[in-house]
């Protein structure tokens, strides 16, 4: 197999700049121009977009996507597929509890991008960490975080998986190492980093080594977040200090209104990776098989503590920015496009076709997903409200904090107190 | 164990409080015991609060203690706890190699190694954030901010992340940071590196803040704080890094809400933290030349505010002065005045005054800069109109 890395220092010179409100051409079967070395500057960067993929599988340069990954059992595939339609799934539900009133504020829904999620965090081990932004319900599903703890969570009972306390853009878990949940774009890359660097400190300091190699952090962000100081400062450190982290751009091409193309001098961000010195990769991020092979070599590059690798996944929203956001600056041409790219749909087309499942077998996939969701429903509805009693836990790991007492006032009248949080 | 110190010169530990007590009536009951000998040397005792289970005897110390400038006592607490815990570590521009701009790192790397004392580019909100998430999974950072004034740039990682993700996230992950940074209004430093960030912080929920102000209370205070569960943020002064005192042998660690009784006094509570404290014990040699008895407590913990010692103080007292560096707007002190009207309203008997430092970016000139933070003259004043 050859290595992104190889490619990835000789980045196709295909320009990404795609006007506002242009559609993309459909993209040609490519060439291996991904892997030819550039051997003159490009008289022009504003070109007609190819979707360039990473293509790590040598020899199957000009093949049609469905071939190209043979590699795939059939137990993945149906892995693959029942995740991305847990999350499709899920998300419609959480349209619907929305304009119902069971739902309430920003949501940020992740239709269409399932690939990415589902490419990526499936490759993970339980004490490998997700960081993500405030798109988060997805990543958790597919981290693990069962769907009734991630509903009762949207619906801000005391079940959910943040004890009502996150919503939405907060999703935490502890036990999934899914690491949240952001509301402002690009303060989840430093806690990703962190959590990177956690690792590598586990390993040369405490002298705890995992079987596989480092733990991995996956740090999740947009295209609007690749203008952000804390993207590149990240970048930066993670590649200083070789820490094992993938940072995937899911490059969507739109920032509640503002298109990349609007806020980016150079839209190519994956090129961004090489000026830090760490691999940069694109690829098509409407399909989950090739998400997932480059998923899995950049996991397995930071496993064995060779450093980080940003990835720029081509992907689209289906819905709007939230389910606030009316989405009327994107052109129909341009969502009919990507609607035709749906990654399930391209992958269960890729099922049948090589006879890795039947229909039927999918459709009781979705029909076991549906009742997976209806039940994480059911179950939100009947999960109690947090009390008033709940307002004041959690402020502090260590309650000593607060100087406030249960009953509102100041503790001042308790001297236990002031008897402090350190054990000599 | 109580300790002495002053700006000018060292003086001998004081007797220690009875072990076994409650800190606050230990407190009480060392305070009658020392001022007797506070006034007649009339030297300036300090004596800090002390938990009731430190190393202490009441009869005398174990050992004379040892000589340390308030930056080394810090580092004493740093080099302390990172040999106990390996998951300390220190994160900072310049801490590793060129041991700290005010050598509060000194020789840390070579003894702990260069991951556990990580030079940082300059990046103080990502550096910041790696904190975080580095403590979500298990370490305990203390994140240095070159200049508090630095740590500006890292408010959206101290005030979403920092302080409050134990809470968003239900309470399942804590954050055990230590964030440090001399701050205040030094010698002409500039407006830039005259900041001072306690009024800046004191909403966040979630955090906790404390102030340093004597090498004593540093290094028990540090200790204190890395090993909090919650996010500290410990205040230094870029003034008092070399100040001396004699601090005990012994481990000995502070209590983080906890404020410390300077100058015990019957006639006003001085509410004061960090550099003010020397300005306000200046003032009170003059005070006492003039027949007043001032009580002075340094509050130390600027959030939660040890309440418990200041409502005695002012039942006490009746009358109470707050004299801080931070800006009359939205100071600390203002958080403290309006703290203290809503408990103790019915035990003052005048209303109580607040000295702040001028609402203007401190200037570069001597004597404008002067003119900013708050002198002894106008703590005398004050204290002379309080008790009228």
């Amino acid at each position: 197999m050859a290595s992104f890395t190889a490619a990835a220092k000789f980045l196709a010179p295909v320009a990404a700049a795609r006007s506002g409100g242009d559609s993309r051409a459909p993209p040609p079967p490519f060439p291996s121009a991904s892997l030819r070395p550039r051997r003159k500057p490009a008289p022009s960067r504003l070109r007609t977009v190819l979707a360039v993929s990473s293509d790590v599988l040598s020899g199957n340069k000009s093949a049609p996507a469905a071939a190209a990954h043979s590699a795939v059992t059939r137990e993945e595939a149906l892995e693959l597929y029942e995740d991305m339609v847990l999350g499709r799934i899920f998300e419609d539900m959480c349209a619907q509890m929305y304009y119902r009133g069971k739902m309430f504020g920003f949501v940020h829904l992740y239709n269409g991008q399932e690939a990415v999620s589902t490419g990526f965090i499936k490759q993970l081990n339980q004490a490998d960490c997700v960081v993500s932004t405030y798109r988060d319900h997805v990543h958790a599903l597919s981290k693990g975080v069962p769907a009734r703890s991630v509903m009762a969570e949207l619906f801000g009972k005391a079940t959910g998986c943040c004890r009502g306390q996150g919503g939405s853009m907060h999703m935490f878990s502890a036990p999934h190492n899914l690491l949240g949940g952001f509301a402002f774009i690009g303060e989840g890359i430093p806690v990703a980093t962190g959590a990177a660097f956690a690792a590598k400190y586990r390993h040369e300091v405490l002298k705890e080594s995992g079987p596989d190699g480092l733990d991995v952090t996956l740090a999740f962000f947009g295209d609007g977040t690749c203008n952000n100081g804390q993207f590149f400062e990240c970048l930066n450190m993670a590649q200083l200090w070789k820490l094992p982290i993938v940072f995937v751009v899911e490059n969507n091409l739109w920032a509640i209104g503002m298109s990349h193309l609007r806020a980016t001098s150079d839209p190519e961000i994956y090129k961004k990776g090489p000026a830090f010195g760490m691999p940069g990769v694109h690829v098509d991020g409407m399909d989950v098989l090739k998400v997932r092979e480059v998923a899995k070599e950049a996991i397995e590059r930071a496993r064995r503590g060779e450093g980080p690798t940003l990835v720029e996944c081509e992907t689209y929203r289906f819905r709007g920015h939230s389910l606030a956001d009316p989405d009327e600056l994107r052109k129909p041409d341009e969502k009919s496009h990507y609607a035709a790219r749906d990654p399930i749909t391209a992958l269960k087309k890729y099922i049948i076709e090589q006879n890795l499942a039947t229909e039927s077998e999918l459709k009781s996939i979705e029909k076991k997903i549906d009742d997976v969701v209806e039940e994480a429903v059911e179950f939100a509805d009947a999960s109690p409200l947090p009390p008033r009693s709940q307002l004041l836990e959690n402020v502090f790991s260590d309650p000593k904090g607060f100087g406030i007492g249960p009953d509102g006032k100041y503790r001042c009248e308790d001297p236990l107190f002031t008897q402090g949080t350190a054990q000599v | 164990m109580a300790a002495a110190s002053s700006l000018h010169a060292t003086a001998a530990p004081v007797a220690a409080a009875a072990a076994g007590s409650r800190s606050v009536s230990a407190a009480r009951s060392v305070r009658v015991a020392g001022s007797g000998a506070a006034r007649a040397g009339g030297r300036m005792v300090a004596r800090a609060a002390t938990k009731a289970d430190s190393p202490a005897s009441a009869a005398s110390s174990k050992s004379d203690g040892h000589e340390v400038l308030l930056f080394e006592a810090l580092r004493e607490a740093l080099i302390e706890e990172m040999k106990v815990d390996p998951t300390v570590c220190v994160f900072g521009e310049d801490v590793g190699h060129y041991g700290g701009s005010y050598k509060v790192t000194k020789g840390l790397a070579d003894m702990f190694g260069d991951l556990r004392v990580l030079d940082t580019p300059i990046a103080e909100n990502s550096f910041t954030g790696m904190g975080v998430g580095a403590a979500m999974k298990g370490l305990r950072p203390v994140i240095e901010g070159m200049n508090m004034g630095f740590l500006l740039l890292a408010y959206n990682q101290i005030s979403n992340n920092c302080g409050m993700l134990h809470y968003t996230s239900g309470g399942q992950f804590k954050i055990p940071v230590v964030i440090r940074g001399p701050g205040g209004v030094g010698r002409q430093l500039g407006a830039e590196h005259s900041q001072r960030l306690e009024s800046y912080f004191q909403s966040i929920p979630g955090l906790q803040m404390v102030a340093c102000s004597t090498p004593y209370n540093a290094k028990g205070l540090m200790k204190a704080a890395i090993r909090s569960e919650n996010p500290v943020v410990l205040f230094e002064h870029v003034l008092l890094y070399n100040l001396k005192e004699k601090i005990p042998d012994e481990e000995y660690v502070l209590c983080l809400e906890e404020a410390e009784m300077v100058r015990p006094g019957e006639h006003v509570t001085i509410l004061t933290y960090s550099r003010m404290r020397y300005h306000v014990m200046q003032a009170a040699k003059t005070l006492v030349n003039k027949g007043y008895d001032p009580e002075v407590i340094d509050i130390r913990s600027l959030k939660p505010f040890d309440l418990h010692t200041i409502g005695n103080s002012i039942k006490k007292t009746h009358r109470v002065l707050i004299v801080e560096e931070c800006m009359r707007t939205g100071g600390i002190g203002a958080s403290l005045r309006s703290a203290i009207i809503d408990n103790f309203w019915d035990y003052l008997d005048a209303p109580i005054m607040c000295l702040s430092s001028q609402d203007v970016p401190t200037p570069y000139a001597a004597p404008l800069e002067d003119a900013t933070v708050v002198q002894p003259a106008q703590i005398v004043a004050a204290v002379e109109q309080i008790c009228q």
